[in-house]
């Protein structure tokens, strides 16, 4: 619709120096911001991880003190969790996206995104801080007594870290639910929208209801430790559990915060790389938004054995149940769409096949958690460990790594060399798959998580997890060094190097500062390979089914 | 490297049926993981592109489909509920015969008393087929005490009383674990539980020093503590009568009716104000701080033996 006559000089070009990016408003540049951000925080978090597994190599507590290992996994959970995995995808790819997505100039409030980078900076220097002044070691889920009265770390400056970077969450999802309604271009309906900005505004919903409640979880905890309110300390009549209820209110929900965003990039990359229709458009839209509403009723499957009443035990099992189903209903949908299909072996279906198989296992051994009987043995185990990194890790990850592998060339009009993606790729998914399917086998036989030491039965599962570690780690600093290489190099990359649909497409790499030339007017559904065939004339001929 | 087990041992009568509900799930789920897998490289492979401008075919979805794998996955997921969800009952229900144990679990060791008053730390005697009702309390923090071997598991709580049970079937030593994060030293709180035959176990009592057991030192607490000062065995006293009390309901100043449930009690002790009873004055003074979590345990155990008097006239209750 929009070849424009290349005038305007790409956002990448337009004002050039350090300030016209920190006090900049355009979606594109805060996407990349935020990319820098959040992969600092990933090599961060990630040098925990290997602090952590260098230590389980062997059964003693011997590379590691006690309390620096349990700060290690405290603070590799924080900030995984809070400040990569939260906004890796919305805040990066979502920023840069949505709006060329829906045929708009940026999002519908431009200065809040900005305000939003800086609280998330705000928020992780916090965070930080706690860091440097000695550490924080109550877990990522903060639970109290131990947050509260027991604790002698700096849970009070860690916690507000977090609190802080909930408002640039909150305003993320905000910004996108508004420019969703209102900044459409003529023509793109709702049902014309691509499944990735279905999938962010499911996660924008739980964004903007979820985290305001974590948020007044941790003043509930400040309030306690710092000025004496008595509130989970059961000595004064509080009740920890009450905590437990709080907390996994928000943080359940933000696990779907962590996986839509991913599952939005595959319904991308799976019609692109397949050139086909998604199968069954509606019903992978509305899946993202049943996951988003069920996914608020299900926080109490994380109590099954803390004394909640096993009455409401029995109603939470029975709808994190249902959630799975829509989880269901998307895997089939992504795989009957390359049926038929026209599917590449260029680098993102390597990514694609990747995420597909690990999502499967995280998703299906969701269904032993969530069945109370097996849960009792298998609750805050390595199973749990396991299975949570499969859906972080293995899915989360995987999409996001996919995700930034097809948009480079748009968002930095460069192209890697393809045979790194398809090798980085491949060690991702090796290395992932001997680091956590040990920890399945391994939280069976009862390895509790969260553990410095452990007896000797369990030695040659932690050691081949930390080979795989070792793997894993390989893969991604691959990725980092051959994408950031690229960048040295002269700009390559066509506007449309994957053949793709997708307003995204039509326009240069990398795009102007407004994104299109002229204003585009849509005219078409989301992913109408087949139309395109008509209009090229020497593709595949539709309908052969 | 001693041994390299790739699956838990199954010592109690519960853990062959977690056992055979996770084999069910892990059929399930293995069967979809190798189709999906299996048909998304199949198709990538078979669908493969041949040339640069071929697109996929034009199929947009197919509603008898998606009705299928939302039936089919919706009722398997409903089956391993229904299984998951009755198997969790019984875990989570004592049976009525069950010997009682307490255990309290501090940062970062395991107190445990016997019924006879025999006590030990971190290692808990046991003879197989005998119904074992563990409760189970903390002095500080949230613990778990977790059983792998008998596949059970349950926090212990501050602030309250919770209880797991267990049979074990074969005699041996199995490890216990703390599985809620407790602070520094949470992977060194552990023990082993020594599942023991009947005459062994009764031999093993035998040689333990026992201070009296849990009523014994219940009913000496509850002199020593004055307790009996108010809570006398007839109405005279400035607070209620506690014999027949444990089981049945009570009825509050605020007009509620609660059940004198162990954590009901519990809380009188530590928290008199909160539960008044109908007709008394809230004029307790707590024990928060005074008396130990296994204090509390021996006090309760004692008033759970008062058993109301002889059939003169009926007190409520059943």
């Amino acid at each position: 619709m929009t070849h424009g006559t290349q005038n305007s000089p790409s956002y990448l070009d337009a004002p050039y120096g350090i300030w016209s990016w920190l006090l900049t408003k355009d979606h594109k540049r805060i996407g990349i911001m935020y990319l820098i951000s959040v992969t600092v925080f990933f090599a961060i978090g990630g040098l925990f991880a290997a602090g952590i597994r260098t230590e389980l190599l062997t059964p003693q507590g011997d590379f590691l003190t006690a309390d620096l290992y349990n700060k290690l996994f405290t603070l590799h959970g924080v900030v995984m969790i809070f400040f990569f995995l939260i906004p890796s995808i919305p805040a990066t790819l979502g920023n840069f996206l949505i709006p060329i997505q829906i045929g708009a100039k940026d999002l519908a409030f431009p200065r809040i995104n900005l305000l939003s980078w800086y609280i998330y900076v705000i928020g992780a220097v916090f965070t930080l801080a706690a860091v440097f002044m000695g550490g924080v070691d109550t877990g990522w889920t903060f639970y109290t007594p131990y947050s509260s009265i027991a604790s002698n770390t700096n849970v009070v400056l860690a916690a507000l870290g977090v609190f802080i970077t909930g408002f640039s969450s909150i305003l993320t999802g905000f910004n996108f639910i508004v420019t969703i309604h209102r900044m459409r271009a003529p023509g793109m309906t709702w049902f014309r929208l691509p499944l990735f900005i279905w999938a962010h505004y499911a996660t924008s919903l739980v964004m903007i209801l979820g985290t305001p409640v974590v948020a007044i979880t941790i003043l509930l905890v400040f309030a306690e430790r710092a000025m004496g309110f008595a509130i989970f300390d059961p000595r004064a009549g509080g009740d920890p559990v009450l905590f437990q209820h709080l907390f996994w209110f928000y943080s359940h929900p933000a696990v779907y915060i962590m996986i839509l965003p991913g599952m939005g990039v595959v319904s991308e990359l799976v019609a692109a790389v397949s050139r086909k229709q998604i199968f069954g458009y509606s019903f992978v839209a509305y899946s993202s938004l049943a996951i988003a509403i069920i996914g608020f009723l299900v926080w109490g499957h994380h109590m099954f054995v803390s004394s909640q009443s096993i009455y409401a035990g029995l109603v939470f099992s029975i709808i994190t149940m249902i959630v799975a189903v829509p989880s269901a209903v998307k895997t089939f949908n992504w795989t009957a769409t390359m049926y038929k299909g026209s599917v590449t072996w260029e680098s993102p279906t390597y990514w694609v096949i990747g995420f597909m198989g690990l999502f499967l296992i995280g998703g299906l051994t969701g269904l032993f958690l969530g069945t109370m009987g097996l849960d009792v043995h298998l609750h805050d185990t390595y199973f749990v460990v396991a299975h949570f990194h499969y859906i972080m890790v293995g899915g989360a990850i995987m999409a996001f790594l996919g995700g930034v592998h097809f948009y480079w060339p748009k968002m930095t009009g460069r192209m890697y060399p393809e045979a790194m993606g398809k090798i980085s790729a491949i060690l991702v998914f090796v290395g992932f798959n001997l680091t956590f399917f040990p920890q399945f086998v391994l939280g069976y036989l009862g390895m509790p998580r969260r553990y410095h030491a452990y007896p000797e039965d369990f030695q040659i599962l932690n050691v081949l997890s930390t080979a795989g570690a070792g793997v894993l780690g390989l893969g991604y600093a691959l990725i980092v060094f051959y994408l950031v290489a690229s960048l040295f190099k002269e700009r390559n990359a066509p506007a449309n190097p994957w053949g793709a649909t997708g307003l995204e497409w039509q326009i240069q790499s990398p795009p102007i500062t407004l994104n299109f030339e002229s204003d585009p007017i849509v005219t078409e559904d989301a992913y109408n390979y087949a139309g395109r065939a008509g209009h090229g004339g020497h593709a595949k001929k539709a309908g052969e089914v | 490297m001693s041994s390299f087990p790739l699956f838990p041992e199954a010592a109690s009568s519960i853990a062959h049926e977690v056992d055979l509900l996770y084999f069910f799930i892990l059929a399930v789920c293995s069967f979809f993981a190798v189709l999906v897998s299996a048909l998304v490289v199949f198709f990538a492979v078979k669908f493969r592109r041949r040339h640069p401008d071929e697109v996929g075919a034009d199929i947009h979805g197919s509603i008898a489909l998606e009705l299928l794998w939302t039936v089919i996955p919706f009722a398997l997921a409903m089956a391993m509920f229904v299984w998951g969800a009755d198997l969790y009952f019984r875990i989570a229900r004592p049976p009525a015969d069950s010997m009682e144990v307490f255990v309290v679990g501090k940062q970062w060791m395991w107190k445990v008393q016997h019924p006879d008053g025999v006590r030990e730390i971190n290692e808990l005697h046991v003879p197989i087929n005998r119904n074992i009702k563990i409760t189970l309390g903390s002095e500080d923090v949230l613990h778990d005490y977790y059983i792998p071997a008998f596949r059970v598991k349950m926090d212990a709580v501050p602030g309250k009383l919770t209880t797991m049970w267990f049979r074990a079937t074969k005699a041996g030593t199995y490890q216990i674990f703390c599985a809620e994060y407790c602070g520094t030293n949470h992977s060194g709180m552990i023990g082993r539980v020594i599942a023991m035959e009947e005459h062994d176990y009764e031999a093993w009592l035998a040689g333990g020093r026992s201070t009296g057991t849990a009523v014994e030192n219940g009913e000496r607490l509850f002199t020593d503590l004055a307790c009996i000062t108010c809570h006398k065995s007839d109405t005279t006293g400035r607070g209620p009568v506690l014999a027949g009390v444990f089981g049945n309901p009570v009825r509050l100043m605020d007009g509620r009716t609660v059940v004198a449930d162990e954590n009901y009690l519990r809380e009188s002790i530590v928290n008199p104000q909160a539960k008044v009873v109908l007709g008394y004055q809230p004029i307790m003074p707590t024990f928060q701080g005074t008396v130990s979590e296994e204090n509390l345990m021996q006090l309760i155990a004692y008033i759970k033996t008062l058993k109301a008097a002889p059939p003169a006239a009926p007190t409520g209750g059943q």
